[in-house]
């Protein structure tokens, strides 16, 4: 006898991995592909009107990937180990400029090739493979994150933060002046380090032609920046579920939870605290070193405040802890950033006729977000389970992040 | 059956912390011995010139004063960092000049007996703005999220700090906002005196001259008022107090008001003395004070004037002074600097009790 099978339980006699896995698949199906079909969107809404404006470009594509590793970079100090670091902003200046010294001309009477790729050797300067640099931004910005964070992970909560802002504004400035650094010009100061070698595969081209041997030549280079940037963010993902998992991983949340009875557990808070930091820092290098890669140029500007700020509102708005929510906040606020809400002003003038210049009240709108968020919805639009238990019975049990002895 | 007594392995560096007390005496006293040699040699190598910046720097130290007042004053009852509180200041030097300059016509060519009325008649317009103001933010954004966990209201601090400051270009504009369109002070700015070829004007001395009552009424306020006894109270122990019937949420609203009024009363001084604002200047000036805040020992009154004087000198001899001195261009480095250095090792700040909480 034959029974009729309703969709749904299909769908139920599924084997677990393929339903847990078809949506993720499918996402990042979409988004590999995302390219081929831009145009199709656009298209479809009509080329060139202004309501195409709202669809992302691939340019803003891969600025919303960068935004997204720092995000989930943030996520680790801010979501799991319940540290507010208002600096962030140094680790991505950390690895900008570890491209910006490393593949460029700035050392110029030195001359060093190092399996670059694209550069003709008449090049003078420091020329590093670009690839090997996003490794060495990484850690080098995670090197600096224990540095900062020997000395003041001893602070706790507020005063933390405030220390970690006084970093954020200490090193675009120190960067700023770096023309002059007792005399010699290190970071070239406000002028920045411009043009920084171009990512590319060199030789691997001849085996498989897909691979540009150095991603200027091929006509759709912007392309190849939102796959490479698509992998870093696979890769970040990767890493942050899986710590997350980890040993070290419930040790940070321990922590967040109850400092003093994660001590008398036997967590060793110094050295949990610092890796969250170096381990948060290692992904904001890493963003930093690709997005200074894929601009071909970094500057002291590019690391204001404003920046650290946006960050820690992508984690807020995504839920703190939660790594599709971070980077559901990461894409959407970037996104909104550098496209939308241009876009979305544009369309409003257009059909109320007025003209209000949108994107200069970038931050106001930003700062409504956290507003709002915390007042309204303080977990984010998708809480990991355990913050939302935490914030519903946090408030009884007294604070969750100041587990002090009062 | 042989058993094995575990003895803990002694770490390499287990006598660090016995000493770290008096690496860290030594280390504040070396700081404090370079700083001392660094004026000497300034006063060695131009005497006149220190003066000046020395007056300068009173000058800066008075305005950062009662912004860090209104820091303190925030943090001493509810413990939070009101990063807004820079951009409530702001708020004060626009209605100032929207007051001054654009309601009541003041443009510095008037005489005395008008400038005067006109302009206590503005400092009130100012303190009374930026008072509600404060209350106003208080009541929205900070005292639903009292009981909240305490990184919570520390993050709509920040919101609210950006939120202020596009509201302020919105109203005001993203330039520069000059004081009166000729450029000149309402202050009376003539020259009182010459010190090594720098002026010093009427207009620094008034800054000096009004900041010293307002101090003066406000520890009035605090040590002898009824208000000011529950304020006190409340910083102590909010549960205790609601015990014994005060009405925290309105000693909290006076306490911001009390902020609020006093960082009017800065942006008037600094819009005065400045002659300009623009509508970011509030979040780094706030820093600024935050720090003063933090070097006096926050929560304490008395430390926050003397920070910020501390906080006002250091700036003003590094960008007037010649000897060995980074310049203007690390202002903000060096006062960061600070901020870290008491917060790691003196985070009880010059005249602050040490409380094991605070670090």
């Amino acid at each position: 006898m034959m029974e009729r099978l309703g969709l749904g339980d299909v769908w139920s006699k599924l084997p677990g991995p393929v339903r847990h896995g078809l949506l993720p698949a499918v996402v990042a199906l979409l988004l590999v592909l995302y390219p081929s079909y831009y145009t199709d969107l656009t298209s479809l809404i009509g080329t060139n009107s202004t309501e195409s404006q709202l669809i992302p470009t691939v340019p803003t594509m891969v600025i919303m990937t960068v935004y997204v590793v720092m995000a989930l970079g943030l996520n680790v100090v801010v979501g799991y180990a319940g540290l507010l670091d208002l600096g962030y902003v140094a680790f991505y200046a950390a690895g900008a400029y570890i491209a910006g010294w490393f593949a460029t001309q700035q050392f110029t009477p030195h001359d060093v090739h190092l399996a670059s790729v694209g550069v003709p050797h008449s090049v003078q300067g420091i020329h590093i493979n670009v690839w090997f640099l996003l490794i060495v931004g990484a850690v080098f910005a995670a090197l600096f994150g224990i540095v900062i964070g020997l000395p003041t992970l001893r602070l706790r909560g507020d005063y933390l933060a405030i220390v970690t802002l006084g970093f954020g504004e200490i090193v675009p400035q120190a960067v700023n002046n770096g023309d002059n650094w007792f005399g010699h010009n290190i970071t070239n100061g406000p002028n920045g380090l411009t043009p920084i070698d171009a990512l590319g595969f060199g030789s691997l081209h001849n085996q498989w032609a897909f691979l540009p041997s150095v991603y200027y030549s091929v006509t759709n280079a912007t392309s190849y920046y939102y796959w490479t940037g698509l992998a870093l963010v696979a890769f970040t993902l990767f890493c942050c579920v899986r710590i997350r998992d980890s040993r070290l991983g419930r040790a940070w949340v321990a922590i967040r939870e109850d400092e003093i009875a994660a001590a008398a557990m036997g967590v060793p808070l110094m050295r949990t605290k610092t890796l969250a930091y170096a381990i948060g820092a290692f992904f904001g290098g890493m963003a930093g070193c690709f997005y200074a890669i894929y601009k071909s140029s970094t500057f002291p500007g590019d690391f204001s405040l404003n920046i650290s700020i946006t960050v820690l509102c992508m984690v807020i708005l995504g839920g703190m802890g939660n790594v599709w929510g971070v980077c559901l906040g990461g894409a959407v606020l970037s996104y909104l950033n550098y496209q939308g809400l241009e876009a979305v002003g544009n369309n409003f003038n257009n059909i109320a006729g007025t003209s209000f210049n949108v994107p200069q009240y970038t931050y106001g709108i930003f700062g409504l977000i956290i507003v709002v968020m915390m007042l309204l919805r303080p977990q984010g639009l998708i809480p990991g389970q355990r913050r939302k238990v935490e914030l519903e019975l946090g408030v009884e049990g007294g604070s969750m992040y100041e587990a002090s002895a009062q | 059956m042989t058993t094995r007594v575990q003895t803990a392995r002694r770490p390499m560096l287990a006598a660090l912390p016995r000493f770290s007390q008096q690496i860290n005496r030594v280390a504040q006293w070396i700081v404090v011995g370079l700083f001392g040699v660094w004026i000497v040699g300034n006063v060695l190598s131009a005497p006149q010139q220190v003066l000046s910046v020395l007056l300068l720097g009173i000058t800066y130290g008075a305005i950062y004063a009662l912004v860090a007042l209104g820091y303190t004053l925030v943090y001493g009852i509810i413990e939070l960092i009101n990063f807004a509180h820079g951009d409530v200041f702001m708020l004060g030097t626009m209605v100032t000049i929207t007051v001054a300059n654009g309601w009541l016509g003041l443009d510095g060519t008037q005489a005395w007996y008008t400038t005067i009325p006109l302009l206590l008649l503005t400092l009130a317009a100012a303190m009374a703005f930026c008072g509600g103001l404060n209350v106003a933010i208080e009541r929205v954004a900070y005292r639903p999220l009292r009981n909240a966990p305490k990184l919570a209201p520390l993050i709509t601090a920040i919101g609210m700090s950006f939120l202020l400051q596009n509201v302020g270009a919105a109203i005001w504009g993203f330039n520069e906002r000059p004081l009166t369109s000729s450029g000149a002070s309402i202050f009376p700015s003539k020259t009182l005196f010459n010190v090594g070829g720098f002026p010093y004007r009427e207009k620094s001395l008034l800054v000096v001259l009004i900041t010293i009552p307002v101090l003066l009424v406000l520890t009035y306020l605090v040590r002898n008022t009824k208000p000011g006894k529950a304020m006190r109270a409340v910083a102590q122990d909010m549960d205790a107090s609601r015990m014994m019937g005060i009405d925290v949420d309105r000693t909290i609203a006076f306490t911001f008001a009390l902020g609020g009024a006093l960082a009017g009363a800065a942006g008037l001084l600094f819009v005065m003395f400045q002659t300009s604002t623009r509508f970011d200047l509030g979040f780094q000036l706030g820093l600024f004070a935050f720090t003063a805040a933090v070097l006096g020992g926050i929560g304490n009154l008395t430390g926050a004037a003397l920070g910020a004087l501390v906080i006002g000198l250091i700036q003003a001899f590094n960008e007037g002074l010649s000897w060995h001195t980074p310049g203007t261009d690390w202002t903000e480095s060096i006062i960061f600097a600070i901020l870290i250095l008491v917060l790691v090792f003196r985070p009880q700040g010059l005249l602050g009790e040490a409380t094991a909480d605070r670090a």
